[in-house]
């Protein structure tokens, strides 16, 4: 909204010239609104950001240290190496799966939420809420003390006769405890995306004799699209990165390319090729950005 | 808006007993977590009686207490910066046009989703340089402490802040505003007047979030901490890679109920969020 000064006359406001003068104060009033945090995140983002890629291109010297000169892509080809490759396929396939595990248990789940009465839905949803803004560390710590020696699971299978279980230090773990800490990530975007169908074009569906399964496939499935990819992206992302899960839960097979890149710089220091696999993991993200932003624009 | 359609039969089952499912999945580790640290036994997870004496051990650890201190005092000061930060910019997005307001709202979103080890490393290079520099161009010698925490959690926060303000600002009626300013009231007073007191549960809200992420960061801050400075979450990280012992079962209670109370208060200010 434009707004004229206030001691400008009647007639003034009326003529173009002053509509621009009062445009052009509108538009720099809101650019320095802007600057504070504009100027804050080129210092602290931008360029930590250009630093990284310039890193990636640098090598490590004999003392741990970076030699900034003489760039190099030594450090991108190291990815072809078996054992990152073993890393990097390892952290897809388990944020991968970790997705799929959130979607499964996440749908129906939302879509439960969707048909609650309003006053038991605000109060449901609150307990969604909870979990999501509890420490995440906690919550993984959680599992550890439930996973332990003799910890209650241990119990639990023993009383039902079903042995020991070796679950800690294990892929499963890991999965498990992302599951745990990025389950709300997927819930809400869902829940937005249903709670928004108008539930009306799925009873169509059925007065028309679809089946539940063609209901869902072909409206209820295409109208929550939104939510779904969201929700993925939100669970893929940092399963990408995790760091803190595979640390607590897993064990010497389950490095993670998270992990793997704090390694890099604080035990292997070997900072270059750290900075390298971290934009890799950029990349990736930067690659779900954009297919959210390209699909949730056509289907939104 | 109609409710969607509860299925009927083997599917309606089927959903009510993922929802109950779901929410045992939530509460029952956390209820374990809190059991256990009341717990008298040497081993986590096993039950030995009741006891206060992991709450005694945080209490009288000054490791522990310190860790705390440092926590609250860098939410604080990373709570006021982002807070304000944050609101301008959802100020400047939401209600004026701009050139490069687009890169703006772009690079806006970067912190939110890029992930924490990515964001840590950047950070760790560039104090490192930045140091660096300052120490050839001018002597000084600068160290990892609680600026570079500080500063670090303000880069995260804004963008969080903006969001949840944002939400407030873009869900508000701008008829009040322009009749403010149609009566002549200058745009600073139709903000103080009109939008502030509007978007007010808003900025509570961005308040407590950023509050809470400060708080719970492990990664990022591992990054760029420095001797001193060791924080709550990364001192008990810490001590679980050392090993599992039952005072952190306490402690993480204690940093669970810190998260509940703050959940709590957000809820307020969403409450307020409607009754406006």
């Amino acid at each position: 909204m434009a707004i004229a000064s206030d001691q400008s006359s009647e007639e003034d406001r009326m003529t173009p010239q002053f509509e621009k003068v009062a445009e052009k104060k509108e538009s720099r009033r809101g650019f320095l609104l802007a600057l504070p945090s504009y100027v804050y995140l080129i210092i602290f983002f931008v360029i930590p950001l250009i630093i990284v890629l310039v890193y990636s291109f640098a090598t490590r010297n004999r003392f741990g240290g970076t030699d900034l000169s003489g760039w190099n892509l030594e450090s991108y080809e190291r990815i072809a190496e078996p054992i990152v490759r073993t890393i990097l396929f390892r952290s897809l396939w388990l944020a991968f799966l970790t997705t799929v595990i959130c979607l499964l248990i996440a749908y129906p789940f939302a879509y439960f939420l969707a048909t609650r009465r309003p006053a038991i839905r605000n109060v449901m949803l609150v307990f969604v809420m909870i979990p999501f803004w509890t420490n995440f560390l906690v919550r993984n710590f959680a599992w550890r003390v439930i996973l332990g020696n003799d910890g209650p699971l241990t119990k639990t299978t023993e009383f039902l006769g079903l042995g020991t279980q070796e679950l800690l230090f294990s892929q499963k773990a890991v999965v498990l405890g992302l599951v745990y800490g990025y389950l709300p990530f997927m819930i809400l975007p869902l829940y937005a995306a249903i709670e928004r169908i108008d539930g009306q074009l799925i009873e169509a569906s059925r007065d028309l004799y679809g089946s539940a399964w063609q209901s869902f496939r072909n409206v209820l499935l295409p109208l929550s699209m939104p939510g779904v990819i969201a929700g993925s992206i939100l669970v893929f992302i940092p399963s990408m990165g995790a760091y803190v899960t595979p640390e607590i839960l897993g064990g010497a097979k389950t490095t993670l390319l998270g992990s793997y890149i704090v390694t890099q710089f604080l035990t292997a220091r070997n900072w270059p090729f750290g900075a390298a696999l971290s934009f890799v993991l950029m990349a990736i993200m930067l690659v779900g950005t954009v297919i959210y932003f390209r699909k949730g624009g056509r289907t939104l | 808006m109609s409710t969607a359609v509860e299925p009927r039969g083997w599917a309606k089952l089927a959903l009510h007993i993922n929802g109950w499912f779901v929410y045992f999945f939530f509460y029952a580790p956390i209820a374990l977590l809190v059991l256990f640290s009341f717990s008298n036994n040497r081993n986590v997870g096993i039950w030995g009686g009741f006891t206060l004496d992991w709450y005694q051990e945080f209490f009288n650890s000054s490791n522990a207490q310190g860790a705390l201190s440092n926590s609250v005092k860098i939410a604080v000061v990373v709570t006021f910066v982002s807070v304000i930060l944050g609101t301008m910019s959802a100020l400047a997005l939401e209600r004026f046009t701009f050139r490069g307001k687009k890169v703006f709202d772009a690079l806006l979103y970067l912190p939110i989703i890029i992930p924490d080890v990515t964001m840590a490393v950047m950070l760790l290079l560039f104090f490192g340089e930045f140091f660096e520099l300052l120490d050839m161009a001018f002597g000084f010698q600068l160290r990892k402490g609680f600026w570079s925490i500080v500063i670090s959690h303000i880069a995260f926060n804004i963008s969080f802040v903006s969001v949840v303000v944002r939400a407030r600002l873009t869900g508000m009626d701008t008829d009040l505003e322009e009749a403010a300013v149609d009566l002549y009231a200058s745009r600073w007073k139709a903000f103080r007047y009109v939008t502030f007191p509007q978007i007010l549960p808003g900025i509570a809200g961005g308040a407590l979030l950023a509050m809470t992420l400060s708080l719970d960061d492990v990664v990022i801050t591992q990054f760029v901490t420095g001797p001193g400075w060791t924080t709550l979450p990364v001192y008990v990280f810490g001590l679980i890679r050392k090993g599992v012992t039952p005072a952190i079962n306490s402690i993480s209670v204690i940093m669970l109920l810190a998260s509940m109370i703050l959940v709590v208060l957000s809820l307020f200010a969403e409450r307020a969020r409607h009754s406006v």
